[in-house]
């Protein structure tokens, strides 16, 4: 009985979490906009504000492929590959073309996109692990690329001189704490697409396609094209954030910035953190991207711990750390709402005729 | 010609040892439908032990042989530690996938650490035991020819041990129906642990076998490797022995050849060019049987 009363209580407290933060979501996104934006004010050391801006980064990258693996139940192991894709693109179009950052951004995440649904395209015959393997066929096959064609990628050597964020005569750096208001914005606007695409028809056909294909399509959704679509956006912001990785490495990319390793690094923040939602994402790069810095007082142990850590995080908690299901009520969208409405009037009606 | 000739043979002994990384891989993947990402890491596990005990002055045989047995043990444990639970709480399979990474990750680290190998690259004894000999205008090297008969001899004690013995029945019972299995009366968690063991020694074998004709370890050589040797198991179509030997010699040919006609670069991502290419074209593999899913 006593068990059983704690859990309720547990429960009880998760429910209250969340119904606190639903209700003052309000002040408490006002509450994070002040705090966040004053970061780059309060005279943080260089290395704090890089590895802020990596956790952005990591986040942005994590709610890529959360869209993919935690939402429509694709594995990718390629996602570096997009990255590649988008950081070339955008470096290369602003050193040998001279195009804008913000233009050569948006380009790096659209090419992304279309090689996303390239790669989509396997997918209406491939499933489960034989897709895994395709997408990690495909990141190698971009590095390949990346070598290869030198006359255009400058191969090993990689792409140099790539100039920093410019907008209304001010340029973004490290140092002014640019880069850091730009991953802000940017991880802000991906993380609130995502949460509108969870809460979209779109989101719950992809949901619905993760829990069970054959079920999905026997409800009436078209399973190839929502899936192909979960591969462009997931690629899109792959791309962007690629796009943007290219400024902050000291004007500098090379084809072994974007290995297997990296893939397995955005997979690991998507499942530490928790599979499928939006606040896991964050914590899982925070966690990720502070882990070699706080425990770098055991040398090269800290990696062997980190493997102890992922497999014990496997053992104990699969579905990640703040990987919980959301215990508030569905909210139903208006028009659902509304219908229910209706009925209801028309039943008391009835009742009433009665 | 000769030239061509010489870069076959090369692919071809290179490919009998892919051959043997890929059953490792096609066995665990045809009980499990799990890719065993810690299995590049135990084929230079194996490397590295026959360098520790080579390094002890136990000689070249014993050294492999110990070397063995220790790879064998070390999957057959990260079987029980780590996976078995796994399997028991009926985890989803994501869960899985990632705790190979992670063993991955540990196996490789804890080679490079300082005290134990550290992370420089290391020389490894030759296994060109018998010098080289020409053949018309061929040069062989008598570590390509130990290469490819050791894979071979062993590629076919594992092809009897599968198809002939009892063991093998309840291995292929097992990959058909693990539940059917385990209602015949076979120990389906034993049967799992000795096919991971079965990978682990030929993952050291391999090991020692490429080594010993590089001449060179380190502790992410297994990582790329790895990779290459699973798309040859995918090549093949995954859970079937001469399969993953066709994928194999497929992935070491293309390689060669790719080396020595479009350059280097291309050298390492060939094996998962011709991957793309079959599994777009054959979803399965080579000689893939397809599977029926049943609603």
């Amino acid at each position: 009985m006593d068990k059983v009363r704690e859990k309720i209580k547990t429960k009880g407290l998760l429910f209250n979490i969340e119904h606190f933060f639903d209700r003052y979501k309000v002040i408490i996104s006002v509450v994070f906009a002040v705090v966040a934006l004053s970061v780059p004010f309060i005279g943080l050391s260089r290395a704090t504000m890089r590895l802020l801006v990596m956790i952005g980064l990591y986040s942005m990258l994590g709610m890529g492929l959360n869209l993919l693996v935690g939402y429509t139940g694709q594995v990718s192991l390629g996602h570096a590959g997009f990255y590649a894709i988008g950081a070339y693109v955008c470096a290369l179009l602003q050193v040998d073309a001279g195009v804008n950052f913000w233009l050569a951004l948006l380009i790096g995440g659209i090419v992304s996109g279309f090689v996303g649904f390239l790669l989509g395209l396997p997918t209406l015959r491939l499933s489960g692990t034989y897709l895994s393997i395709v997408t990690l066929g495909f990141c190698e096959v971009v590095q390949m690329i990346l070598k290869q064609w030198e006359s255009v990628t400058y191969g090993n050597y990689g792409v140099r001189n790539i100039p920093k964020p410019e907008l209304f005569g001010f340029t973004f750096n490290q140092q002014n704490g640019g880069f850091y208001i730009i991953i802000l914005v940017l991880a802000v606007l991906t993380a609130l697409g995502c949460h509108f695409i969870k809460n979209s028809k779109t989101g719950r056909a992809f949901i619905a396609i993760k829990e069970d294909e054959l079920a999905a399509t026997m409800m009436g959704i078209k399973t190839s094209r929502y899936k192909i679509l979960a591969f462009v956006l997931s690629a899109f912001i792959t791309g962007i954030a690629g796009g943007f990785y290219s400024v902050i490495n000291n004007g500098y990319i090379e084809p072994t910035n974007f290995t297997f390793n990296i893939s397995i690094l955005i997979m690991s923040v998507v499942i530490v953190g928790g599979l499928g939602t939006i606040r896991g994402m964050v914590f899982g790069a925070t966690i990720l991207m502070l882990f070699p810095e706080v425990f770098r007082f055991l040398n090269e142990w800290r990696f062997v711990i980190y493997g102890v850590l992922l497999v014990l995080m496997m053992q104990f908690r699969p579905q990640g750390a703040l990987g919980w299901q959301s215990t508030l009520p569905y909210r139903l969208s208006k028009e659902t709402k509304k219908l229910l409405e209706k009925k209801k009037a028309a039943a008391e009606d009835a009742s009433r005729t009665k | 010609m000769h030239a061509l000739i010489g870069t076959l043979i090369n692919g071809i002994a290179l490919g009998m040892a892919y051959a043997l990384i890929a059953v490792g891989y096609s066995m665990v993947f045809g009980i499990l439908r799990l890719i065993n990402f810690a299995h590049g890491a135990m084929y230079a596990f194996g490397a590295y032990m026959v360098y520790f005990f080579v390094s002890l002055k136990l000689g070249l045989l014993p050294a492999i042989m110990l070397s063995i047995l220790m790879s064998g043990i070390l999957a057959l444990l990260i079987d029980k530690v780590a996976l078995e639970p796994l399997r028991k709480k009926k985890s989803i399979p994501i869960a899985t996938l990632i705790t190979t990474v992670g063993m991955s990750f540990i196996i490789q680290n804890f080679l490079s650490i300082e005290y134990i190998f550290t992370s420089e690259k290391k020389g490894f004894p030759s296994l060109n035991l018998f010098g080289s000999f020409t053949v018309g205008n061929v040069t062989i090297q008598s570590s390509q020819l130990i290469m490819f008969v050791v894979a071979l001899i062993l590629l076919a004690i594992l092809t009897l041990l599968v198809n002939k013995t009892k063991i093998g029945l309840a291995m292929r019972a097992t990959e058909q129906n693990v539940k059917a299995a385990n209602l015949m009366g076979i120990n389906v968690n034993f049967i799992i642990s000795f096919t991971f063991f079965l990978g682990g020694a030929t993952a050291a074998i391999a090991g020692a076998l490429i080594s010993g004709y590089y001449q060179v370890i380190s502790p992410t050589m297994g990582s790329l490797i790895g990779l290459k040797a699973f798309s040859a198991a995918v090549v093949g179509g995954i859970g079937i022995l001469y399969g993953s030997v066709v994928g194999g010699l497929v992935v070491g040919v293309a390689e060669c050849l790719a080396a020595q006609y479009l350059g280097s670069n291309v050298r390492d991502p060939m094996a998962f060019v011709i991957l793309i290419i079959i599994l777009i074209i054959k979803p399965t593999g080579l000689f893939g049987k397809k599977g029926i899913s049943k609603v």
